[in-house]
């Protein structure tokens, strides 16, 4: 099967749940397990909130976030991208625990929790400016829907 | 998101219900200083069961409470995270100053 759908909103926080859930229901016809959908929607949220926190520090509201889902066979790939300011060491940024923010109690985990959460991680510097974060997730194996029936 | 507590033997016990992220953070981290604030407690037992989702945000929630109740050795107890809350609090490594229970 292949099926893709694109999600544009404001760089907001209220966007954020919509954001996650709107994928995970996009994945459903994959038949996923629970936790793999749970998986989804960690790796999305900490994709989008690194957006939402980093990218836009001047009037968020009127920026946008852009959420590509493209479901190929068993796979699912979500690229997660914004035109902000960008990340001036990615490298860096992906240590756990690194923060650019320690005083509004950031944890510095989001990268880790989508590399865990994922089967791949790429971040990349956007031209000339932003930054898109690409994930992939196997769900199930490709041919359990076919072994199934 | 909703937040519910009451006080039994010393111990704060604070009932997370919904979702905990970058939108309900900083509702959740305000409401439990008030509470802590205003109450007197031997140990913080947070109950989980009913915590639907959180992500990495929820890490710098908790350990933000940590840093202001460790100093008095009051100890925080995680009970009953779901699986998914469970594995995002194990990758950040706050069982080592936490205490998991359920």
């Amino acid at each position: 099967m292949h099926n893709e759908m694109t999600l544009i909103f404001s760089a907001v926080s209220e966007n954020e749940a919509f954001a996650r859930n709107a994928v995970a229901a996009f994945c459903v016809p994959l038949d996923p397990t629970i936790d793999q959908i749970n998986d989804i929607k960690t790796a999305v949220s900490e994709a989008v909130t690194n957006c939402i926190v980093h990218a836009y520090p001047i009037k968020p509201e009127e920026k946008f976030v852009t959420v590509k889902t493209v479901i190929d066979g068993g796979t699912v790939h979500i690229v997660v991208s914004d035109n902000g300011i960008g990340i001036e060491d990615v490298e860096k940024a992906m240590q756990p625990f690194f923060t650019t923010k320690p005083d509004e109690e950031r944890s510095g985990m989001g990268f880790t929790v989508m590399e865990s959460f994922c089967d791949s991680l790429e971040v990349t510097k956007n031209t000339p400016s932003g930054t898109t974060v690409s994930m992939t997730k196997r769900v199930r194996g490709a041919d359990w829907k076919t072994n199934k029936s | 998101m909703k937040i519910e507590h009451s006080l039994s033997h010393g111990e704060l016990i604070i009932k997370l219900s919904g979702e905990l992220d970058e939108r309900t953070g900083p509702y959740v981290r305000m409401t439990l200083d008030s509470i802590i604030d205003a109450s007197d407690f031997k140990r913080i037992r947070i109950d989980m069961s009913k915590l639907s989702f959180m992500d990495s945000t929820g890490i710098g929630v908790l350990i933000g409470r940590y840093k202001r109740l460790s100093p008095r050795g009051i100890p925080i107890i995680l009970q009953s995270p779901n699986p998914s809350v469970d594995r995002v609090l194990g990758l950040s490594g706050i069982y080592n100053i936490m205490i998991k229970a359920g």
